[in-house]
């Protein structure tokens, strides 16, 4: 039984998503890591921003 | 006062340039004919889909095809391990799209369904988490079998 913390939970699942996005979706393997790490740095930046963004929409 | 710019005579004679490395029809049609092989034109598109990676092992894709059973099947693995829930009825159209997205693991799925597994309700956040990891594990697996099917036709090199 797995436990792991919000921001390890999206780590995780942007890791694997942005895996299978730059593989499909491009067709060169330097354009597939660099569009990898475009979607990862997507994936958990825009998790940070929204979370800050709740956190001062909930005081 | 009339300009002549002598035009029309240039125009029956247009300049002829390579259109090799363009995406044309006519090269499409010719990088689809170079790769079409004989056999089932689905056969990548239907493996993927059973099993992660398999339609690109099938065409000979390895690295892309390692990689992408890695990331769909840890990522259906974490869900499962997070107590993710597995939809197994469609009782309204949330249900609905929810099995859609699951039914998209291929094999894992029946797998793990005739094993009983994924079936306890979601009492955690991190579980809810994990049902939401399984489905999109399936729709990953669903991309990656379509982007098989897109290398068998030539469609993509």
């Amino acid at each position: 039984m797995l436990r792991p913390s919000h921001f390890l939970a999206v780590l995780l699942f942007a890791l694997c998503a942005s895996t299978v996005f730059g593989i499909t979706q491009r067709e060169t393997p330097r354009k597939m890591v660099r569009y990898g790490l475009y979607c990862f740095t997507l994936f958990v930046g825009s998790a940070i921003v929204l979370s800050w963004l709740m956190f001062f929409i909930a005081r | 006062m009339r300009r002549r710019c002598g035009g029309g005579a240039r125009l029956a004679n247009p300049v002829l340039y390579s259109q090799k490395g363009m995406g044309t029809a006519a090269n499409k049609s010719a990088a689809a004919g170079q790769t079409s092989q004989k056999g089932f034109v689905y056969l990548p598109l239907l493996a993927g889909w059973l099993i992660p990676g398999a339609g690109h092992f099938l065409i000979g894709k390895w690295a892309r095809g390692l990689l992408l059973a890695a990331a769909i099947i840890a990522l259906f693995a974490l869900g499962l391990a997070m107590d993710g829930k597995l939809y197994t009825s469609a009782q309204d159209i949330l249900d609905l799209l929810g099995m859609v997205g699951d039914l998209g693991n291929g094999l894992m799925f029946f797998v793990t369904r005739s094993l009983g597994l994924g079936g306890d309700p979601v009492r955690f956040t991190t579980a809810d988490y994990g049902t939401k990891f399984i489905v999109v594990a399936g729709l990953l697996n669903v991309i990656a079998a379509v982007d098989a099917h897109n290398l068998r036709t030539g469609r993509k090199s």
